[in-house]
């Protein structure tokens, strides 16, 4: 056993709103730069939908992720070491940048220096690229945003397979859901395994997967071998960029940018414990649907103390341990079954985790119109089919998600029958397996959700930090040649970064405004 | 033999690997970040699977080719091979790679100029590189045409010491490639001046092939590394 700590992190879909507020912090804080403006660390989706970018969950079309050979080894989809490397002169599965979106912004200015005219003058989008005026925009980061585009085009998504989806389409049957997604700091990472020049890396004592930014030479193997197409190029400095987890906030016990902006409290901080001898097992069981059961398998008891004893060797800390103990995405994941990890099928291990959304059912049972199952509604009368989040959540396993929903209702009525009815209402918990003081502590995690519940993040020790005396005088990272980095002259260094492509003096040259 | 002459075949080789060595050096140091492929196939994928895949085979067998052929003494092969042997395998070998080298170039070169995404965001350097390189090669396929007026080798054999007495630090180099058609001169120069300006554009990334990926576990787990301590020791 070789005990490791990781910052993992769960979303509780049940909450989402779709609000972005997630993607437009996180775009704020990492991504407002030249070359990766198109790149969204943290976007939210709109299910069922093809999504960010185009198809990125349909893997016989990116080859993303790992397979499973017959003799039992676990190789790249996109394939072995010799395969890989023949496709470095050109990826064959590389997304273009129309698959994520032409980024743009709009002439603003227009609206202040127009002369005048008869028509009242517009902000015309303008490529963030070349520079140039797009007549149209055809395709952005969350162009399906609330069922937006036809359902023959989003029926795509590979989360309808198995399930007749054609029936979906029709206005009384349609369903959505939110899924925000950013890296999933997987425990298998396919795209550390994809990576020619070994720039990636996992970090052992939190397991944030970051890419060196030194050591990458834009090989750009990563971005297709990632299955959920979390890596992205930089066009502008020639290197993959990935979200980082915000690990400078999460080093100082903060949570990162994504969880802490929430809204809605939906987003989960917390320490998982796991054997990292155990990771190649779990990832290669041969049946998809039991991948989730055996990422289950591979956490370990923050409570026993044979655990303890391993990860003390191992040199986790007492303040990690007590984390993990108190930690919220064990309690979901774990305790409460109530989280899953995203398509667990790819055999990446990922570890942000969700819950699986509720969808409108209970004011319909009420009226009578849904069948009941015991004490509670029928999940199958549930808008939302469970196969579609059995598909994207559990590889196809029902069951798993039929027990978090159910659960999760159970909660509710337990609640509802105490507040409203003043009974305890023990029957419907029961039929859910929840102890009284499970449901408690769930309606205190999933309802009220407050701060210090939902982030249990340990702090880095200051024994480990650098002593800030060699800083001195530093710059910290500059895009570049070092403190140099932005001298005019500089020898080895590209072109600027700055916020737009063509300067606004060369773009009048290129056109007249009309 | 006059000084330029000597210049250029005697001296600035020397001028060109050191610059190439030293520069390379220095990038690698003090701005890695800098040091990267540059791809653009996110942009426009267009003519990349073709172009790129028979530019990059091409020139990599040309170019072990020439460190192969010109810097194995001759009398390491003249066991297994006479001169005007080695030269027509030169000449064939030379002849495809370079040719599929070409088309990919040309390619290559009409994305980089024509494609706006492209244009808009590469750099003056890019595109100077891959029209040096084109030119490069359009001398040395013409140096297979000129060859074939004298099959015996001797001119090979002539630029292959040529090529030696650099390497090895001796005088009297340019002696060998006095004689010899203007072509094969422009090769050399143009190919030295391409070594010399490689620090300083996406060139660099020759240095990074990524051989060590074909043995590297595939998952990588970086420690925690030691703090840093300044100050007196205990």
């Amino acid at each position: 056993m070789k005990v490791r700590a990781q910052i993992a992190m769960v979303l509780n879909l049940d909450k989402c709103i779709g609000c972005h507020t997630c993607s437009i912090t996180c775009k704020n804080v990492w991504t407002s730069r030249e070359g990766v403006e198109y790149a969204w660390f943290n976007n939210v989706e709109t299910k069922p939908g093809i999504g960010y970018p185009k198809e990125w969950e349909n893997q016989d079309k990116w080859n993303g992720g790992w397979v499973r050979t017959r003799a039992g080894k676990l190789v790249p989809r996109a394939g072995g070491r010799w395969r890989l490397l023949s496709k470095i002169f050109a990826n064959p599965d590389l997304p273009q940048i129309d698959d994520y979106y032409e980024p743009f912004d709009f002439d603003y200015q227009h609206l202040h220096e127009a002369p005048e005219c008869q028509h009242q003058p517009t902000a015309r989008p303008r490529s963030l690229i070349t520079g140039q005026r797009m007549q149209k925009i055809e395709w952005g980061p969350n162009w399906e945003e609330i069922l937006g585009t036809e359902f023959a085009k989003r029926a795509k998504d590979r989360n309808f397979d198995a399930i007749q989806k054609e029936i979906y389409g029709a206005f009384e049957k349609t369903f959505m859901m939110y899924l925000p997604r950013l890296c999933e700091h997987c425990l298998n990472p396919a795209c550390v395994s994809a990576c020619p020049s070994g720039a990636i890396y996992k970090r052992e004592e939190d397991g944030i997967v970051l890419i060196d930014q030194d050591k990458c030479r834009g090989w750009r193997m990563c971005v297709s071998a990632c299955p959920y197409k979390k890596i992205y190029y930089n066009w502008k400095s020639g290197k993959s960029e990935k979200c980082i987890f915000c690990y400078p906030r999460i080093e100082m016990g903060e949570p990162t940018v994504c969880a802490e902006t929430c809204v809605g409290r939906i987003r989960y901080l917390g320490v998982m414990l796991y054997d990292a001898d155990r990771i190649q097992e779990a990832a290669s069981v041969p049946a998809e649907k039991d991948l989730y059961q055996a990422h289950l398998d591979i956490f370990l008891d923050p409570f026993d103390p044979q655990v303890i004893e391993a990860a003390r060797k191992e040199g986790i800390t007492d303040s990690w341990l007590e984390a993990a103990k108190a930690s919220p995405v064990y309690k979901m994941a774990i305790d409460w079954r109530l989280a899953l990890p995203l398509h667990p099928e790819y055999r990446t291990l990922p570890m942000v985790w969700y819950v699986p959304p509720l969808s409108p059912i209970q004011s319909a049972a009420e009226r009578g119109r849904v069948g009941m199952n015991g004490e509670l509604p029928d999940v199958a009368s549930l808008r939302i089919p469970v196969r579609y989040l059995a598909n994207m959540l559990t590889a196809g396993d029902e069951a798993p998600v039929v027990r978090a929903l159910e659960r999760m209702m159970a909660m509710r009525a337990w609640r509802r029958a105490r507040n409203v009815d003043g009974v305890e209402d023990l029957a419907v918990l029961r039929q859910a397996g929840l102890s009284v003081a499970q449901a408690e502590e769930m309606y205190r995690y999933l309802a009220i959700a407050n701060y210090e519940d939902r982030f249990v993040i340990p702090t880095a020790h200051r024994e480990y930090a650098d002593d800030a005396f060699g800083e001195r005088g530093g710059c910290g990272f500059t895009f570049g040649n070092g403190c140099s980095g932005d001298s005019p002259a500089d020898l080895f260094g590209q072109r600027k970064t700055t916020t737009y492509a063509v300067h606004p003096n060369r773009q009048e040259k290129h056109e007249v405004t009309p | 033999m006059n000084y330029l002459d000597q210049f250029a075949f005697q001296l600035y080789p020397y001028i060109a690997v050191a610059v190439f060595l030293i520069g390379s050096w220095a990038r690698f140091d003090r701005a890695m970040y800098t040091w990267r492929t540059g791809s653009s196939q996110l942009l426009s994928s267009r003519g990349m699977r073709v172009g790129s895949n028979l530019f990059h085979i091409g020139i990599l067998v040309v170019l072990g080719g020439h460190l192969v052929g010109l810097l194995t003494p001759h009398a390491v092969y003249e066991a297994f091979i006479t001169a005007p042997q080695k030269q027509l395998l030169a000449m064939v070998v030379g002849g495809v790679f370079g040719l599929m080298c070409l088309v990919g170039i040309g390619i290559l070169l009409v994305r980089r100029l024509t494609n706006p995404r492209v244009r808009a965001t590469g750099t003056l350097g890019d595109t100077l590189i891959l029209v040096a390189l084109f030119l490069q090669l359009l001398l040395g396929l013409y140096t297979i045409v000129i060859s074939t007026h004298h099959m015996d080798g001797s001119v090979m054999i002539a630029l292959a010491e040529w090529a030696q007495h650099i390497v090895t630090f001796r005088w009297g180099a340019a002696s060998y490639v006095m004689g010899v058609h203007w072509v094969y001169k422009a090769h050399i120069f143009l190919g030295m001046t391409l070594f010399l300006v490689a620090p300083f554009t996406r060139l660099v990334h020759v240095w990074s092939i990524p051989v060590s990926y074909l043995w590297r576990p595939y998952q990588v787990v970086r420690k925690r590394q030691a703090a840093l301590r300044y100050g007196p020791r205990a």
